[in-house]
């Protein structure tokens, strides 16, 4: 087992370098320059040398990325040039955010996709499984931007049940999920995040468990008289580590996600955050946003890994 | 500074524990935000707080609400009057005179018995203090990234010295009748408190002003809240609400939605297509002419527009009475580089709708298909809705033989354009880069100055004209201000005889209020006055 993880952690390894070569020439290859938005229009070149040369920008490319590395392996991801604060405070204060929010969505989304899809695969065929395939499709298909537009104008604008943007009303430093006057701030995000994650997991919870009920051992459970609630367990329990696999891709889809999403809801989180980012070309806020959610990605399919390993037997023994 | 602020190494701390970050939200310390009596709470179109420390960033928005609260500069614009163009006033100077004995030599009288919120005192010393801190890169308290975006209102500047404790002077390297009106933009940071903060990154977290307003607490690119200075030196500005709390959000649908479900009382530009939805629930729509330029800079080197008859057929083009209606009305239509409320509109030469001459120009001038390509972006800071306005623009050239192609980049990439200038990018014959207009210099000359041609100005395509060269030189040797004024009207006159701009709409400053809010009075300026704003009982 300690052997299966050091050997994933060691893989996951040239996953970040190649991850923040990568998000490192990306985003100087867009035209644009981020001492543009500091500057008025008219400034002089003497100006803008000055300020290349404050951030470094002056330097040729790898040993930019050199030196970027370097601190980033001791956790230093440099200084926003917009905000002037440290970029992995910044980071870090709307990675908790958005995984709070993420994680929020993909729970909702698992209890109602876990009851469906599996109500689907049993009465397969039927008119239930029809119609629970139709809400998967609508699921995946809309689009989550406009869909939370939908929820702020039905719940917060027409019936002022719930507030249409920010994180609490003092903001995320204050937010407290145990009061209700915070709390109602995360209700129609999370709705908003979890259609999609509702429709994925459905479905393959429906295939999933659809295939292991046409397994002959389930015909010889029923033989052996169990009851049908005992016969779902089993087939379950056998489904269980493709359920987890797609619900470890959704949260980290979510993490990477969900610029648009929050944009639309005001929430303090990576993607908001990226948004300012990429369009004010602040370089160190990218690179480490970028490089951070890929390592969050990275661990959640190491730790998913881990959870199906636990779950399922077969995976230890290969 | 408020308990409930924590500093984010706790957060990083708090990530440590892997997955239950998830729950870290959960467990924040539940200590409510103080509630005041009153607070009114505005929602900003920039993406994050602006900069605090002094000059503030995210463009004259940072200025309207960091800016003129925390802080005065030491001439003031006046916002407490609708009917004209807003003007200077006295801020922490009293008076201002150009030396009669030298006409580079300013002479600033300082407001007296004035204090920072720290409770320091206002004089000379700290005058000269705020400017070394633009100016002298060799001071401890310099600042690169501030220096580098005033760079241009104080290249000007040779020294200042001291005259006695109230009075100081600027001395320019070159004579600059237009000068004082640069310092209307600098903002004069307390030099007790930045040197008990002992640094920039310590000072934004207690910055210290003279301002209406005393800085109350910041969340990172969430909210910045102000209190009400009792002691400020203008009884007339001391706020009547307890409380003002900013909120950046730059998504015009969260704005409109934030505003109609009680969560904010004052947005800023508001998207035309939610006016509607606006007024019919009571909100307050206010629109307003403010100094605002949406046109374009033609290349006057390369392409068809070097031709005059070209620009003209151009603007005889536009029906801009469409492009208003198409904007719902949150627009006038433009004939020059600055709107008709400017002092300095005069009698210019108006390219009304003709089709027909327009076409004939064009036939004159042998270009019938006239081809062009013009640089525009998605989204930006004034740039009002530029796609369908560029639509719409393209319709109306093609109407009478442009035949237009339009190249759609970012907000930050136009700029890069505008920044290189022509040279860079000779493809391009024009521009759409929307701009204040709210002083002579960078509403008017620095897109004519041959001086100013890019990449060392805003003359991003060229133009040269001997007469308006001669003109603006002896405006910056003219000290009356009359006549200057009339020499300054005659330079925007000659723009539009030389067609010098594709002139086609001034943005009309929507905001829109909630009908708690009473007593605002909005400026024909980029700057307000929140001050004298009430806000009803909240719910």
């Amino acid at each position: 087992m300690w052997y299966y993880i050091a050997r994933r952690i060691a893989y996951a390894i040239p996953i970040a370098i190649g991850v923040t070569v990568f998000c490192f020439a990306l985003v100087f290859l867009a035209p644009g320059n981020p001492v543009q938005m500091l500057l008025p229009a008219d400034a002089s070149q003497e100006v803008v040398d000055l300020i290349m040369k404050t951030y470094g920008f002056d330097r040729p490319l790898p040993v930019q990325y050199w030196t970027w590395l370097m601190r980033a392996v001791v956790g230093d991801l440099g200084v926003s040039i917009q905000s002037n604060r440290p970029v992995i405070d910044e980071v870090l204060r709307a990675l908790a955010n958005t995984v709070f929010l993420s994680f929020g969505a993909v729970m909702l989304a698992f209890s109602i996709a876990f009851v469906l899809g599996t109500l689907a695969a049993y009465y397969r065929g039927s008119a239930t499984d029809r119609g629970v395939t139709a809400l998967s499709i609508v699921g995946v298909s809309i689009p989550n931007y406009w869909l939370g537009i939908v929820l702020v104008i039905i719940f917060a604008v027409e019936l002022n049940w719930l507030p249409a943007t920010g994180m609490g009303p003092g903001g995320s430093e204050t937010f407290d999920l145990f009061n209700w006057s915070h709390f109602k701030h995360v209700i129609l995000p999370i709705i908003t995040l979890c259609m999609v994650p509702v429709g994925m997991i459905t479905r393959t919870t429906r295939s999933a468990v659809s295939e292991v009920l046409g397994n002959e051992f389930v015909n010889t459970l029923r033989a052996k008289g169990l009851d049908e609630l005992a016969v779902i367990r089993h087939a379950l329990k056998n489904a269980m580590p493709q359920i987890l696999a797609v619900m470890g891709l959704q949260f980290g889809y979510l993490m990477g996600g969900s610029i648009l999403v929050e944009t639309i809801f005001n929430w303090p989180g990576t993607g908001f955050l990226l948004n300012k980012a990429i369009l004010t070309r602040d370089i160190p806020v990218l690179q480490g946003t970028i490089l951070i959610l890929a390592l969050v990605f990275v661990v959640t399919n190491l730790i998913v890994d881990l959870f199906q390993t636990a779950v399922d037997p077969r995976i230890k023994r290969s | 500074m408020p308990h409930h602020l924590k500093t984010s190494r706790a957060y990083t701390t708090r990530l440590a524990a892997g997955f239950a970050l998830a729950l870290s939200a959960a467990t924040l310390p539940n200590v409510p935000p103080a509630q005041a009596q009153t607070t009114l709470r505005v929602a900003m179109t920039a993406g994050d707080i602006p900069d605090v420390t002094g000059q503030p960033d995210q463009g004259f928005e940072g200025y309207r609400f960091v800016g003129y609260t925390l802080y005065d500069s030491l001439i003031l614009w006046d916002l407490s009057r609708s009917d004209v163009e807003a003007s200077l006033t006295p801020g922490l100077a009293t008076k201002w005179t150009i030396d009669p004995k030298d006409s580079r030599r300013w002479i600033f009288e300082l407001r007296k018995d004035v204090k920072f919120h720290d409770g320091s005192d206002f004089n000379a010393d700290v005058v000269l203090w705020n400017i070394s801190r633009l100016t002298d890169d060799k001071v401890p308290h310099f600042n690169a990234k501030q220096y580098a975006a005033m760079r241009t209102r104080t290249v000007n500047i040779d020294r200042a010295e001291k005259i006695d404790d109230h009075t100081i002077a600027i001395i320019t390297k070159e004579p600059d009748s237009l000068f004082y009106i640069q310092m209307s933009f600098w903002m004069m940071i307390s030099k007790a408190q930045f040197e008990k903060a002992g640094s920039y990154e310590k000072y934004a977290q207690m910055p210290s002003g003279t301002g209406p307003y005393r800085f109350a607490g910041m969340v990172p690119r969430e909210r910045l809240e102000l209190t009400r200075n009792e002691t400020y030196w203008n009884p007339k500005r001391i706020p009547k609400h307890d409380r003002l709390v900013l909120q950046p959000m730059p998504e015009a649908t969260t704005r409109a939605a934030a505003l109609l479900s009680g969560q904010v009382d004052f947005i800023e530009a508001p998207s035309p297509d939610t006016i509607a939805r606006l007024k019919s629930s009571g909100m307050q729509v206010l629109t307003l002419p403010y100094p605002h330029n949406w046109h374009y800079q033609f290349n006057f080197v390369d392409g068809p527009f070097k031709d005059k008859r070209v620009r003209q057929a151009a603007n005889y083009a536009m029906d801009r009475g469409e492009m208003v209606e198409m904007l719902n009305g949150l627009a006038q239509e433009g004939y020059g580089t600055v709107p008709p409320s400017s002092p300095y509109f005069g009698k210019p030469v108006l390219y009304k709708l003709d089709p027909k001459k327009a076409t004939a120009l064009l036939k004159e001038a042998k270009c019938h298909p006239c081809e062009v390509t013009l640089a525009i972006s998605t989204s930006g800071s004034g740039q009002m809705q530029p796609l369908p306005m560029n639509e719409l623009v393209k319709a109306q050239l093609e109407a009478v033989g442009f035949k237009v192609k339009l190249e759609e980049m970012d907000w930050n990439a136009l700029l890069d354009v505008t920044f290189k200038g022509r040279e860079k990018f000779p493809a391009y014959h024009a521009v759409n880069v929307s701009r204040a207009t709210q002083d002579p210099f960078s509403g008017i000359f620095r897109f004519v100055m041959r001086k100013q041609w890019a990449p060392a100005g805003g003359n991003w395509g060229h133009y040269e004209n001997p007469e308006i060269e001669k003109l603006i030189t002896e405006i910056y040797n003219t000290f009356d201000q009359a006549k200057r004024d009339a020499m300054i009207t005659r330079v925007h006159e000659i723009m539009n005889d030389d067609a010098a701009m594709l002139f086609v709409t001034h943005d009309l400053n929507p905001r829109a209020l909630s009908p708690k809010v009473k007593g605002f009075v909005q400026a024909q300026s980029w700057f307000q006055d929140l001050t004298p704003i009430t806000v009803g009982t909240t719910n």
